[in-house]
């Protein structure tokens, strides 16, 4: 074992101290973070400090997997490009495959809403059948229950899922180095932007749509090009593309620095942002993820991303360097630069 | 995008900086007020200080209208959002300005009936849909959003709409800048003006400033370029010892202002004979109320309210702040008791409050590697 990889978890401990759980706590900000480490990693997994990934590495008489947990709660149900049924799958199919497994197997817990109609039930069963399919991966098992009328937004989908791992791909934040790059596999935002505006709160208009779509073939063709040089993955969901570097900025001690102009951001998202004082970088993706790789392999990896269908738009967007320590900095071209801290509480309505 | 990209063209800002940069006169210490927090914002979040000569300070003034706004007043106005059958809507940007019992927000979570508008006529919207209930809009903002409220009440009263109330706080912003000219410790060579503001009230209400004052100020847009293009022409003023009222930002604002919208806001209110700000005491005809004529859709007049004066802890500075006397993370709490999340004093409490933006944007850039603890 290298040194590296003794290194424990840096930055202070944190401590919950709030009396209530507010929004702000689950939505994958600093909140979130306070909530998961300050109560729930010593209560759960006592004082061991591990960095806390999106899925965990097991072995079970001697079989290494890695498993995942997640929970959609998504309004409105249906959406430009996608649906809760749709993302429940390909949801859990991302958190395994930035953790460097091959999603295999899904049991689903639905929440039902009494009153709930029969076709919009049905039509999310099919579009999870649909993407699961489409992923390659089967769904087993499942519970269902049903909540008073009025108690839960007509459904919410919980899944657990399983997969092997993927072969010379380690994931592990501990390894992170000054001089690694910072990919990232398409534009940000679009998804949160998508559903901000079909909510039809804003009295604003755009053409976005955002498919969500599994990401391990973009994974895949990174671990295949450059896989003993990948150190890192996440898909930067709730928070954003500053949430989950935060996260790691954290995790490593290391500063993030981004290049404002390299980070792919679709007009009508960076309009909407504009109009509501919002960041792109903490607004919510599905279908995204972030690697930092090694220098030596990071060009092998961006080709890798750009010429498998769906990762055109797969940038290098920054890099990691000692300071700031344990901050992203984002700097511009004409010479100026600003720190981008996690999302503070919740800036829209939940998303997912 | 193409409009604001315009304003943000890297070779555009570097020549406004190399002339900024030429224009300075080393042997002299410059300080900037920008007076609006949309402006510290944009400073901050583009990073302009790192282009800014090191002996050009700018102070951050006291527009941002979300921390200058006493607690006492969001206790009054939720203690009447605690009645039943009320809906409390505001901006979003209010949901996380403490009162003594915490924030809208907290308030919320706790089962209140809150709000998120985007609009006034949202919150008109609001009270259609909901007949049976009471809806009470939180009103806040300078001379840029009192407008908007004051053409929801005329609606209010044409429509006579009776389930709907606005719980007036506008201010107003040039009694607020000319306390900080009589401030005793404030000593400034002159002003960027604020953009939004003076595209209702126009640029006249600021020549007192240059003649009476003798200070510069130029009303200013909020792209890189226009901040940067501002700090010139304030910059070519002081070469030229003169002082007079510029208008960077005549793309958007007019030297006159908007008649209508300064006709509809004579309309609906009138002057408060005084009016408490966070950070700055009360100040005289510095806010506006609603109109007799209107009282029947004043929340303050329809319901009683508690008017209890509540002061700020004692060990924020937000008044040094303010005033440029202490940068914001010389004060004492910055960063530990007070933060955008939880907020103490005035500064950190909304996005554009100086505090809040140095917060976020500013002040780990310096972080060390050897500051945090490695344990290998």
């Amino acid at each position: 074992m290298s040194d590296e990889t003794k290194l424990e978890v840096r930055g202070p401990i944190v401590k919950f101290r709030e009396p209530q759980i507010e929004m702000a706590h689950g939505a994958g900000g600093k909140a979130s973070r306070r909530l998961v480490e300050g109560l729930f990693a010593p209560l759960l997994f006592g004082s061991q400090r591990q960095p806390l990934n999106d899925a965990a590495h097991v072995s079970i008489d001697g079989a290494r997997m890695a498993i995942t947990a997640d929970s959609f709660v998504v309004k409105p149900l249906v959406f430009p490009g996608g649906s809760i049924g749709e993302l429940a799958v390909n949801g859990t199919v991302n958190d395994l495959a930035v953790s460097g497994a091959r999603a295999e197997i899904m049991v689903v817990t639905f929440v039902l809403e009494a009153g709930l109609s029969t076709v919009t039930l049905q039509a999310q069963i099919q579009a999870m059948a649909d993407a699961a399919q489409k992923a390659n991966v089967r769904i087993v098992g499942g519970d269902t229950k049903v909540v008073e009328h009025g108690k839960a937004d007509g459904m919410y989908i919980t899944t657990t899922g399983i997969g092997g791992l993927l072969d010379g791909i380690e994931v592990d934040a501990r390894s992170v180095h000054p001089g690694d790059c910072i990919l990232l596999s398409g534009p940000v935002g679009d998804h949160g932007i998508t559903i901000l505006l079909a909510r039809g709160d804003l009295d604003l208009e755009g053409d976005l749509q955002w498919d969500t779509r599994s990401i391990l073939p973009l994974v895949d063709a990174v671990a295949r090009a450059a896989g003993s040089g990948v150190r890192w993955m996440r898909d930067p969901t709730r928070g954003g593309v500053a949430t989950s570097l935060n996260e790691l900025a954290r995790d490593c001690g290391m500063g993030m620095v981004l290049f404002e102009d390299a980070i792919p951001v679709r007009d009508g998202v960076r309009g909407a942002c504009e109009l509501l004082g919002l960041d792109p970088l903490h607004i919510a993706n599905e279908g995204q993820f972030l690697a930092i790789v090694s220098p030596e392999l990071a060009n092998a990896a961006l080709t890798a991303l750009q010429s498998t269908p769906g990762g055109e738009e797969a940038r290098i967007i920054g890099e990691i360097r000692d300071e700031p320590a344990g901050a992203v900095l984002v700097t511009t071209l004409y010479g100026g630069s600003r720190i981008v801290d996690m999302l503070v509480g919740d800036p829209l309505p939940r998303i997912c | 995008m193409k409009y604001v990209d315009e304003f943000r063209k890297p070779e555009l800002i570097r020549k406004a900086a190399a002339e900024i940069r030429r224009l300075v006169d080393p042997q002299r210490h410059y300080r900037i007020m920008e007076v609006c927090g949309g402006h510290t914002h944009a400073i901050y979040r583009f990073g302009l200080k790192d282009l800014l000569p090191s002996n050009i300070d700018l102070i951050h003034g006291p527009g941002c209208p979300v921390c200058v706004l006493p607690m006492g007043r969001v206790d009054d106005a939720l203690s009447i959002a605690a009645q039943e059958d009320v809906i409390f809507a505001a901006f979003g940007d209010m949901m996380r300005i403490p009162g003594t019992q915490g924030s809208p927000l907290e308030h919320k979570a706790r089962g209140m009936d809150v709000r998120i508008v985007y609009s006034p006529s949202d919150a008109i919207k609001l009270a259609k849909a909901n007949p049976d209930k009471h809806v009470m809009f939180f009103a806040i903002g300078f001379e840029t959003t009192a407008p908007s409220t004051a053409l929801t009440l005329v609606r209010a009263k044409t429509e006579k709409l009776r389930n709907f109330s606005v719980f007036c706080n506008h201010v107003m912003i040039v009694p607020a800048i000319r306390a900080i000219l009589d401030s005793p410790d404030m000593r400034l060579d002159g002003f960027i003006g604020p953009g939004h503001v003076s595209t209702v009230i126009g640029c006249r209400p600021y020549e007192w400033i240059a003649k009476n004052e003798g200070k510069p100020i130029v009303v200013s847009g909020f792209e890189p370029l226009d901040l940067l293009q501002s700090t010139v022409m304030l910059l070519m003023q002081l070469q030229k010892k003169e002082a007079k009222v510029e208008n960077q930002y005549a793309r958007v604002v007019p030297w006159e202002g908007n008649r209508a919208a300064l006709r509809v806001m004579a309309e609906v209110f009138e002057l408060r004979p005084y009016f408490e700000w966070r950070g700055l005491g009360f100040i005289s005809q510095s806010a506006l109320r609603i109109k007799p004529a209107y009282e029947e859709w004043d929340a303050e007049q329809r319901f009683k309210v508690p008017g209890i004066r509540v002061t700020d802890p004692k060990a924020a500075q937000c008044g040094e702040v303010l005033k440029g006397v202490l940068k914001p993370a010389q004060c004492k709490l910055f960063g530990n008791e007070c933060t955008p999340e939880n907020p103490v004093g005035a500064l950190m409490v909304s996005s554009e409050g100086s505090c809040a933006a140095y917060y976020n944007y500013e002040h780990r850039k310096h972080n060390r590697l050897t500051s945090l603890s490695l344990s290998a």
